[in-house]
């Protein structure tokens, strides 16, 4: 067995720690160590996004980057997207635009979309589609998933942007 | 999936990561992106005993234009690429490679050094930096070596790089005016690899006559091929509709696809025709002849 080496990664605003083997894969870290299993392990082969997590800004698959890379990084994984109790506008848009059926994509989805609005305000239908391109959703057709994004952005225009949580 | 175990080195210079490399021989593998080199260590296709993690190594991911070359970092990742002013403006080409690499997350983390040092016919920039005439530089502990692309790919997932060797920069002749090129790939979804693709990089003089031209082809063989029957046969020509179909042919001709899950040998070999053509009148279009 390889050494054991320090990482140090803040998850959601939070530091965490721990001694981990280097083959350790970030999205065992986030799901084991603080226990955060809203991040899901869907294919285990860098193809659906399931995984996807925020890291210093940017989408990564969690499944295919180990943790060891992530020290001294932040990340933001679905879990910090509520604050104060109350749900992220993308959150609040895949709920009224049912933009879910069995879930297990939409961590990753909710992600991706973060990103994609972090970067882009108002996105047309096609960037949204080319936003999420790195999702796979077995449920939905995508359909009520854009709707969920376009639902979000309008809301974000109106000035929920307050609500957006500032970590990152 | 758990890849087996191995110790992670993270250098902070390029010196030292070469120095790890030397220590520990053909037990070690450079670290990029990792979007290649970790599914294959979770299939076992791969053994590293040592992780070198290049990522940390600080001013190597850049896109800039400098003594006649446009020069992209060791480090620069398909992002980057993508959303790059001088890329946008100056090397569609290029652009069009990268935006159809995977999907917005591998293309967060994947270098374009890394897409050519794997050394897989399966990649796409290989067949643009033929098309384009890059040079590689490989850093080893004998100094810098400047490969040219032609001579790059060996066989499949073997390049020229020593195993102590790591890529620090790309370099591409800055195109004169009248050039123009562009990427053109089948895939079967977004984020696949490619059934077959074809770069064309063309420079057009006055009448309308090639000066120069450039054609790789993508996962049609075990190392992605330069197409030099079909460059010949327009180089002097004026690019039109006959010299156009009969450079698409002998690209077609020069192509050793093999059928696969993602269709047998003889529709490749059509479609690598088909694309030929198409990159080419694109490649010609945006030269502004
Ligand atoms: C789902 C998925 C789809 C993909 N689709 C495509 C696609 O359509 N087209 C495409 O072109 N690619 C595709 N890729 C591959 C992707 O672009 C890879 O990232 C790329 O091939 C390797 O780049 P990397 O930086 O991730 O390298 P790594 O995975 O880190 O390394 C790959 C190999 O290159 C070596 N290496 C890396 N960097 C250097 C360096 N600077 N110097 C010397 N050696 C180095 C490593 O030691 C390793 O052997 C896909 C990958 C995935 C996971
Ligand atoms: S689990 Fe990571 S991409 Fe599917
Ligand atoms: S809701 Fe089931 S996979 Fe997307």
């Amino acid at each position: 067995m390889a050494k054991k080496q320090l990482v140090q990664i803040k998850v959601n605003g939070r530091n965490r720690e721990a001694m981990v083997e280097p083959r350790l894969l970030l999205v065992h870290f986030i799901r084991g160590i603080p226990g955060l299993t809203g991040t899901h392990v869907g294919c285990d082969t860098t193809h659906c996004g399931a995984c996807t997590v925020l890291l210093d800004g940017k989408t990564v698959k969690s499944c295919t980057m180990f943790a060891v890379q992530a020290d001294g990084c932040e990340l933001l994984t679905v879990e910090g997207l509520m604050q104060n109790g109350k749900l992220h506008p993308l959150q609040e848009g895949f709920k009224e635009e049912h933009g879910l059926q069995c879930g297990f994509c939409t961590p990753g989805m909710l992600i991706s979309s973060y990103a994609l609005l972090s970067k882009n305000e108002n996105p047309s239908e096609e960037e949204i589609r080319w936003g999420i391109s790195g999702n796979l959703c077995r449920c939905t057709g995508y359909q009520n998933i854009v709707k969920a994004v376009q639902y979000a952005a309008g809301k974000m225009e109106q000035g929920g942007k307050d609500d957006l949580p500032n970590i990152a | 999936m758990i890849p087996p175990a191995f110790e992670y080195l993270r250098p902070q210079t390029i010196p030292e990561a070469i120095a790890f490399l030397q220590q520990y021989g053909d037990e070690a593998k450079i670290l990029s992106g990792g979007q290649s080199l970790i599914p294959m260590m979770k299939f076992r296709l791969a053994r590293p005993g040592y992780l070198i993690d290049i990522n940390r190594i600080p001013g190597l991911s850049y896109i800039k234009e400098e003594d006649g070359y446009l020069k992209i970092g060791g480090l620069t990742r398909e992002a980057d690429l993508e959303n790059s002013s001088l890329i946008h403006s100056k090397y569609p080409i290029i652009l069009d490679t990268a935006r159809v690499i995977a999907d917005p997350q591998v293309r967060n983390m994947a270098t374009l050094a890394g897409n050519l040092a794997h050394g897989d016919p399966a990649n796409d920039h290989p067949a643009t930096m033929l098309a384009l005439g890059a040079r590689v530089v490989a850093v080893g502990p004998q100094g810098e070596r400047v490969l040219p692309i032609e001579s790059f790919f060996v066989t499949l997932f073997t390049t020229e790089l020593q195993h102590d060797e790591i890529v620090s920069e790309i370099r591409i002749p800055v195109p004169p005016p009248g050039s123009g090129g562009a990427y053109l790939k089948l895939e079967r979804k977004v984020g696949d690899f490619a059934t077959a693709g074809v770069a064309a990089q063309v420079i057009v003089g006055s009448g309308g006559i090639c000066q120069q031209v450039g054609i790789g082809l993508t996962n049609v063989g075990a190392t992605p091929i330069k197409a030099r029957k079909a460059e010949e046969s327009l180089c002097g020509k004026k690019l039109d509709e006959t010299t156009i179909a009969q450079a698409a042919q002998l690209a077609a001709d020069e192509a050793e696809p093999s059928s696969d899950l993602r269709g047998p040998a003889e529709y490749k070999r059509g479609l690598v025709k088909e694309l030929t053509l198409r990159a080419l009148a694109r490649a010609y279009e945006r030269a502004g002849k």
